[in-house]
């Protein structure tokens, strides 16, 4: 299997506060890996360790390797913008911009100066919004403000605006959580969908949504990674106790 | 720590597969006893109570569905219910032969005794201790009993060679006989596959505890 | 009546006594306010007329009025607003996006001095550095001390306004790899625009209402005046003047000079009010 990210004996801190414990796991290339565990597990913490976005936390400290394509993200001299660009995110709340639908899309693509002229812009701009499955709702109101649009739009609209800057890999966490079923399906189809030219890590609390999208699910518990394995293995027979139990809801 | 609503659940399918093995089990067990006793009413009521069992397959049945479209299980659950929902009809398939036994009883009382029982109940008590060991490996999750039951089939089958092979000779010998010892090979033939169905029951007894698939593999 | 009964009537006769208290509390308040808007209305509105708000001062007796005062102001209070918003709206940027420090922290303290201090000081301080070298007063004293009133209100609402920016949003322009200084520009400023557009025009209506940092840096003038380095009437120094003279007209021009400052302090207040009920 391909690695595309590689984490070694990751340690994750707030402040003195300990809230990953020596986590290390392989995400292979254009596969969909699910992190699933109770609230304040770690998951989403974790998530964030891979674009460091966790750099805008003025007290957080990171130890350890996350190597992306044979590069360590946190070793010195490392380029934050750039790592950004190649590792997208999609967040659980859709946060567009209060720009125009288009302008939300070309965002990315301006401030990275991907494109070329002003038609390559639309093209760009086309191509994000057809990926994320929500050029044909959208292509008459373009100017429209994205606010407009209803929630399952406006996260796909988020997922176009990450996938404009060509990302190799997307990180979702928690994108379907405010949505409604419908909604909630659209999304799911579309990250099998774009499974095939990227590599998707995303969060979850839907174990159901995480069954039915991901190749490989982790569970985590209290900071830690109790257990990793092919999600149908995970549903079906998992290794650990703390994850049956998990999965079948013994939890109290 | 845990109260699911799906325990509730998941206890009444176990319940209602465990009444469903006895009644198997019951249906064999006197389906023999009325052959080798010569005992028509008993094969009589063995066909009556059949109805029962086809009753208690389509229950379990709905309620396995029912299980798994609301609940949604998982893990040790999942292969619960899985495992339940297969082992049912397989069980509806050992009363069917326990009826189809207890047809030619009904026949084979009707005529002269043509041969010893021997063989028989042997045979006969094989499968039945196949049976309830599997039924019993399924409560206690018991993959190790359930390995050794499989290899008890093997037993079953040597004697159905042996029956087939004496069945023949008494047929080519006494062409009178052969009406009854045609009724009696495919009693035979019944047993050889109750043999088969409670080997597969054990299958899935060591799905659902190691979530290992042993069926169609030489090493189980 | 039981023990229970006798509690419970207790507490809601409490419940009525002050809610009646500050229902009455609240009437007084207004009423008040209404009458002091009602008494400048009344006394105002009967010397307002074109010759009023276009000529200068004359003499008494020969009629006159406040054009060179409203001028002066709009003179002034522009030069502040030039001054004020945008070193204003980009401190406040700065104390939100990046103020999270001891540097940040003093700013704020100071600012939120500086808002405190009575405005007096602000014209003397102003008298000082700018009257005292130049030699004499003017409209730029007057503009800068308007300006310098203004600067930490504009900061600290701007701040507000930015914090108010869901954090989602940042983190979305960060993900696609923007720097920071991009986000704060073209993400979070222009979401904050409209609460941040509000303190400003509260800023600028509590500047035209100043009268004490006039007094020493703008001082006053009879004519028209358009040049930045000359003194400067203003409509509150002016009102100032008509109201401390001996004349009953001098004292009803006052009136009608307060009822349009009042009148267009108020009609800030409603722009106000339409921009942040649009923003609902």
């Amino acid at each position: 299997m391909q690695s595309k990210i590689s984490i070694k004996d990751l340690d994750f801190f707030y402040g003195k506060e300990q809230a990953l414990f020596n986590i290390s796991l392989e995400i292979p290339e254009h596969e969909v890996v699910a992190f699933i565990g109770p609230s304040g597990c770690g998951k989403s913490t974790f998530l964030r360790t891979l674009n460091r976005m966790n750099d805008t936390i003025p007290i957080a400290s990171v130890s350890g390797q996350v190597i992306i394509d044979g590069k360590d993200i946190y070793a010195p001299g490392t380029d934050v913008v750039a790592l950004r660009r190649k590792v997208g995110m999609v967040f659980q709340k859709s946060n567009p911009f209060p720009k125009s639908i288009f302008e939300n899309v070309a965002y990315g693509i301006r401030i990275n100066g991907i494109h070329s002229d002003r038609e390559d812009m639309n093209r760009r701009v086309e191509k994000a919004l057809r990926d994320a499955a929500l050029w044909d709702e959208v292509k008459d109101r373009l100017t429209t403000s994205a606010f407009g649009l209803s929630g399952g739009q406006q996260q796909r609209l988020c997922i176009a605006r990450a996938l404009a800057v060509q990302p190799d890999v997307i990180l979702m966490d928690e994108p379907a959580s405010a949505l409604d079923p419908i909604a909630t399906q659209k999304i799911e189809e579309l990250v099998v969908e774009l499974k095939k030219d990227y590599t998707i890590v995303i969060v979850t609390h839907n174990m159901q949504q995480a069954a039915r999208v991901s190749d490989r699910t982790a569970f985590f518990m209290l900071g830690k990674l109790i257990e990793y394995n092919p999600t149908q293995k995970m549903f079906t027979n998992p290794d650990e106790k703390l994850t049956e139990d998990y999965i079948t809801g013994r939890f109290g | 720590m845990e109260h699911r609503i799906i325990d509730q659940q998941l206890d009444l399918l176990r319940d209602k597969i465990l009444l469903l093995g006895g009644a198997t089990e019951a249906a064999v067990n006197r389906a023999m006893q009325a052959l080798v006793e010569r005992d028509t009413e008993l094969a009589k009521r063995v066909l009556d109570e059949d109805k029962v069992i086809d009753q208690m397959e389509l229950e379990i049945d709905q309620m396995s569905i029912e299980i798994l479209a609301l609940q949604q299980p998982a893990a040790h659950d999942l292969r619960f219910v899985i495992s339940v929902a297969k082992i049912t009809p397989i069980l509806e398939r050992i009363a069917d032969h326990a009826s189809s036994i207890a047809e030619a009883a009904i026949v084979l009382n009707n005529e002269p005794q043509i041969k010893n029982y021997v063989d028989f109940p042997i045979m006969a008590k094989t499968a039945a201790e196949m049976l309830r060991s599997a039924l019993d490996a399924f409560t206690s999750e018991d993959s190790q009993l359930s390995r050794e039951v499989i290899k008890r089939d093997k037993e079953i089958d040597s004697s159905y060679k042996r029956v087939f092979n004496e069945l023949l000779e008494m047929m080519i010998d006494n062409p009178s006989s052969t009406t009854g010892a045609a009724h009696l090979l495919f009693v035979a033939k019944h047993l050889e596959r109750i043999g088969d169905y409670v080997k597969d029951i054990c299958e899935l007894n060591v799905y659902l505890t190691e979530a290992a698939f042993i069926k169609h593999s030489k090493h189980s | 009546m039981t023990e229970a009964a006798t509690v419970h009537s207790k507490r809601r006769i409490t419940n009525l006594v002050m809610t009646s208290l500050t229902a009455i509390c609240a009437v007084f308040a207004t009423t008040v306010l209404l009458i002091i808007l009602g008494f400048i209305a009344y006394q105002g509105i009967s010397s307002i007329s074109w010759e009023f708000l276009t000529d200068t001062p004359k003499p008494v007796g020969e009629g006159g009025g406040i054009g060179n005062a409203i001028v002066g102001s709009a003179m002034m209070t522009l030069l502040a607003a030039i001054i004020g918003l945008p070193v204003g709206i980009a401190a406040g940027v700065y104390l939100a996006e990046f103020g999270k420090n001891w540097y940040g922290n003093t700013i704020r303290f100071i600012a939120d001095t500086l808002i405190g201090v009575p405005s007096i000081i602000i014209g003397i301080f102003i008298y000082t550095v700018v009257v005292m070298p130049m030699g004499r007063q003017s409209g730029l004293a007057g503009g800068l001390a308007l300006a310098i009133i203004m600067i930490p209100i504009v900061a600290r609402t701007t701040e507000e306004m930015i914090n108010l920016v869901p954090n989602s949003m940042r983190e979305g322009a960060l993900a696609l790899g923007a720097p920071q200084w991009r986000v704060s520009w073209n993400i979070v400023l222009p979401a904050a625009m409209s609460g941040i557009a509000t303190g400003a025009m509260l800023a600028i209506a509590r500047i035209t209402g100043e009268t004490a940092p006039l007094l020493f840096t703008a001082l006053n003038s009879r004519f028209y005046n358009f040049y930045y380095d000359q003194p400067m009437s203003s409509l509150t120094v002016q009102i100032y003047n008509f109201a401390t003279g001996p004349f009953e007209v001098e004292h009803a021009m006052a009136w009608a000079a307060t009822l349009l400052l009042v009148g267009f302090i108020l009609f800030i207040n409603i722009i106000v009010r339409y921009l942040t009920r649009k923003k609902h």
